[in-house]
């Protein structure tokens, strides 16, 4: 007997769980819609792959895995499972002349799982750069479009920081601040004199119980994954209550590799590879969210070919790809000798810094356009693998001279993280490489990369402003190590950052935009893009806030759609 | 049965997401849950180590320099009792290139000692082993005799591992006084900083 078939057609189809995914599953799962939910790499689970309050010598390889691998990567083996700049069987190209790298999460809750919970919300200017001085484009909302949903990301998620009233930093719905560890307390000092802004910071990040989920118990450690959620992530936060709903499917392993339109020119389904039994299958849903980060949904949508859309899904207008953008990072760090005589004291905190510095030059004329935040850290954390590579070459020698050099200088540095806005340009974009694909077939990206003088010049007042504010304080300025020929005041490379977007801008126009302000495509109206892909300008605040609350905008929408019938219309 | 360290964890998972059905204390479970770890770890250790990639005269030579580049004090005990050797040991047995700085280095230090004193390192006198040390733990020694290049580049690269075997372990992060890894309910701030 042949039994016939009708694949089940969700509501909503969401492509990556992160940031965005995570955010579009609790609010259409919760707004009544079936929601299914693709994720390229497995679940995680906390009582496996958290490594919270592991000691190093608790492991053989105190951390830095076999063959001392992580010695100085970023995959130590304390951290959660959360991503890698290379993943075997899935390579990216730098054309020629461009660096970039490209960090991917493949796993639920995809780059939350590692993010620095910084969690800052764009000011009003950020959205209209091109009206304040000509350079880039103005986005098609403001900030008071997108301010009642930072307001439901903060209250849902938890932030901490405090009200400063400060233009270029707009307050939020925040939760107490932690107090200042003692580093933070002499930059603060520091910052003052020079009349440079240093405030708490904002990380999404419990300092009270919320929402049933624990408060922070400072063990400085969110990058292992939060045994009680008390941090954001979108695995421990947003997929639980969509899950809760009863309306979510979650698929994981499921490597998407195209999106097939039907002939009335909207998404039918989506063609991918279920990585367990490596065979390709299709889902079907009335409206699809892609959100597998900036640029690999860029890659999604120019490996969508058809005969309707001959140059990639939503596409018309040429801009996929293009206007990708990172953020201008360029660090250095300053050794302290008055912590030398700081008592032993518990100086873990929460899982990143207290206080930061907003960006304070907004009132004046610069030598560059638009601005940068600071982040900073140090002072006595958990000793590391790595921890003396710099003063055992600086200091040399052996014996207890060494010995007695290392305690005495234990704590005594502080690293300043420069984050400034990029400005997009012609020479910055990704696209498919017309040759290369990866373990699955699929077409794999190409990244094109160039500074332009006004990065530069951005990394150069970061320097400057880093040396004064050490000086200021009696320290030793160490200037960036990877200051040299190709990274000028210590830029770092593209995407090293970690905070692509740009590559399917919204815009009020379909010639020179993918995307309306609600995220949907121009081309395809059941189609919508909610990761950094949609962002027009990358401020210097970590996109991760403002992709949420924009993701939260755009669902809104698309219920609002559904209410009146038009779900996929 | 005693509680197992994965039930604890999963508790402590669903207290986090499902609220206050499982109201296990948490900072006491989780508490809980470290010291199985380390009774987990200690059960597994062996009496005597025999080491996984060098010879056990390479291994002795590699214990005697740990020993010369952090060595015990008043204060607090030495990487050799902080286990560097084993933890270097470990690294080296599963990374080719470690194979050949410290396997490659450790044969260049006996053969220098054999040039210049008729002996493996380990039998020279105190004098004498101090002296080679002396030569290949500074850089600009290499200034006079680039001869002694590798064996700057083999102490160097040792220094690192030792320092991190040692202040990777229980007594190297008591020695440096860290206080943390553990559960507060409220950050204390930063006590009263010295002028």
């Amino acid at each position: 007997m042949q039994v016939k078939r009708t694949p089940k057609t969700y509501d909503v189809c969401i492509i990556g769980s992160g940031a965005a995914g995570g955010t579009a599953a609790k609010v259409l799962t919760e707004g009544g819609l079936s929601v299914v939910l693709l994720e390229a790499g497995p679940p995680i689970v906390p009582e496996r792959d958290y490594k919270e309050h592991v000691w190093p010598y608790d492991l053989p390889h105190r951390g830095v895995g076999v063959g001392g691998h992580a010695r100085h990567g970023f995959d130590n083996e304390f951290l959660a499972p959360n991503g890698a700049w290379e993943i075997d069987g899935e390579p990216y190209l730098s054309a020629p002349g461009s660096r970039f790298r490209w960090f991917r999460s493949r796993i639920v809750g995809g780059r939350t799982n590692h993010w620095g919970r910084i969690a800052l919300r764009m000011a009003p200017v950020d959205f209209k750069v091109r009206s304040h001085d000509g350079m880039g484009d103005d986005w098609p909302i403001s900030y008071e479009d997108v301010a009642p949903y930072y307001d439901k990301v903060e209250s849902y998620i938890g932030v901490f920081g405090s009200k400063e009233n400060i233009p270029s930093a707009p307050d939020g719905v925040f939760l107490p601040p932690p107090k200042p560890r003692c580093t933070e307390t002499i930059i603060k000092k520091s910052c003052d004199k020079l009349s440079i802004l240093c405030i708490p910071s904002r990380l999404a990040i419990l300092t009270k119980p919320h929402n049933g989920r624990l408060a922070c118990h400072y063990c400085a450690q969110c990058g292992r994954g939060c045994i009680t959620a008390s941090n954001f992530s979108s695995s421990q936060v947003m997929i639980p209550p969509a899950e809760k709903t009863g309306r979510l499917t979650m698929i994981t392993g499921a490597m998407a590799r195209e999106l097939i339109v039907s002939k009335d020119g909207k998404v039918a389904a989506v063609s991918y590879i279920d990585k367990a039994t490596k065979e390709e299958r299709r889902l079907h849903a009335r409206a699809f969210i892609v959100a597998a980060s900036a640029c690999e949904s860029a890659r999604l949508l120019l490996n969508s070919k058809s005969t309707l859309f001959p140059d990639g899904l939503a596409n018309s207008s040429g801009v996929v790809g293009r206007n990708l953008m990172d953020t201008v990072g360029s660090d250095a760090g300053g050794y302290f000798p008055q912590l030398e005589r700081m008592p032993a004291h518990n100086h873990d905190g929460v899982g990143g810094m207290h206080m930061y510095l907003p960006w304070w030059k907004f009132d004046r004329k610069n030598d560059f356009l638009r601005g940068y935040h600071t982040e900073f850290g140090g002072g006595r954390g958990l000793p590391g693998v790595g921890d003396y590579d710099e003063l055992c070459d600086e200091f040399e020698g052996y014996g207890l001279a060494l010995k007695r050099e290392c305690k005495k200088k234990y704590g005594t540095y502080i690293g300043f993280a420069g984050r400034g806005e990029m400005i997009p340009n012609e020479n910055c974009y990704c696209e498919i490489d017309p040759a290369v694909v990866d373990q699955w077939g699929i077409p794999v990206l190409r990244f094109h990369w160039k500074w332009s003088d006004n990065e530069i010049k951005m990394a150069k007042d970061m320097q400057e402003t880093y040396r004064s504010i050490v000086e200021a304080a009696g320290g030793i300025f160490i200037p960036s190590t990877q200051e040299d020929a190709a990274h000028p005041h210590g830029i770092a490379d593209g995407g090293v950052i970690i905070h692509e977007v740009g590559t399917a801008r919204m815009g009020e126009r379909s010639a020179t935009s993918a995307l309306n302000q609600y995220c949907q495509a121009h081309d395809v109206k059941n189609l919508f893009v909610s990761d950094g892909a949609c962002f027009v300008t990358n401020a210097d605040k970590n996109p991760t806030l403002t992709i949420m609350a924009l993701t939260w905008r755009a669902c809104d929408y698309l219920l609002d759609q559904a209410k009146r019938g038009n779900l996929g219309a | 049965m005693a509680i197992s360290r994965r039930d604890i964890l999963k508790s402590l998972t669903m207290t986090a997401i499902g609220g206050s059905v499982l109201r296990v204390i948490p900072l006491e479970a989780a508490e809980y849950a470290h010291r199985m770890v380390k009774a987990e770890k200690a059960a597994a250790e062996t009496h005597a180590y025999s080491p996984k990639f060098f010879s056990a005269h390479a291994y002795k030579t590699l214990q005697s320099l740990c020993n010369t580049i952090i060595p015990p004090d008043d204060e607090a005990k030495g990487a050799v009792e902080a286990g560097a050797p084993e933890f270097i040991d470990l690294l080296t047995s599963e990374n080719k290139d470690y194979q050949l700085a410290l396997g490659g280095g450790l044969m260049w230090l006996d053969s220098t000692c054999i040039d210049r004193y008729e002996k493996p390192y380990l039998d020279c006198n105190v004098e004498r082993q101090k002296e080679i040390v002396d030569l290949i733990a500074y850089r600009k020694t290499a200034k006079q005799d680039p001869s002694l290049e590798q064996g700057i580049e083999f102490f160097s690269f040792l220094r690192k591992l030792t320092a991190d075997g040692f202040f990777t372990s229980e007594i190297g992060i008591d020695y440096l006084g860290y206080v943390g890894n553990t559960y507060l309910q409220e950050f204390p701030g930063c006590p009263p900083l010295p002028e």
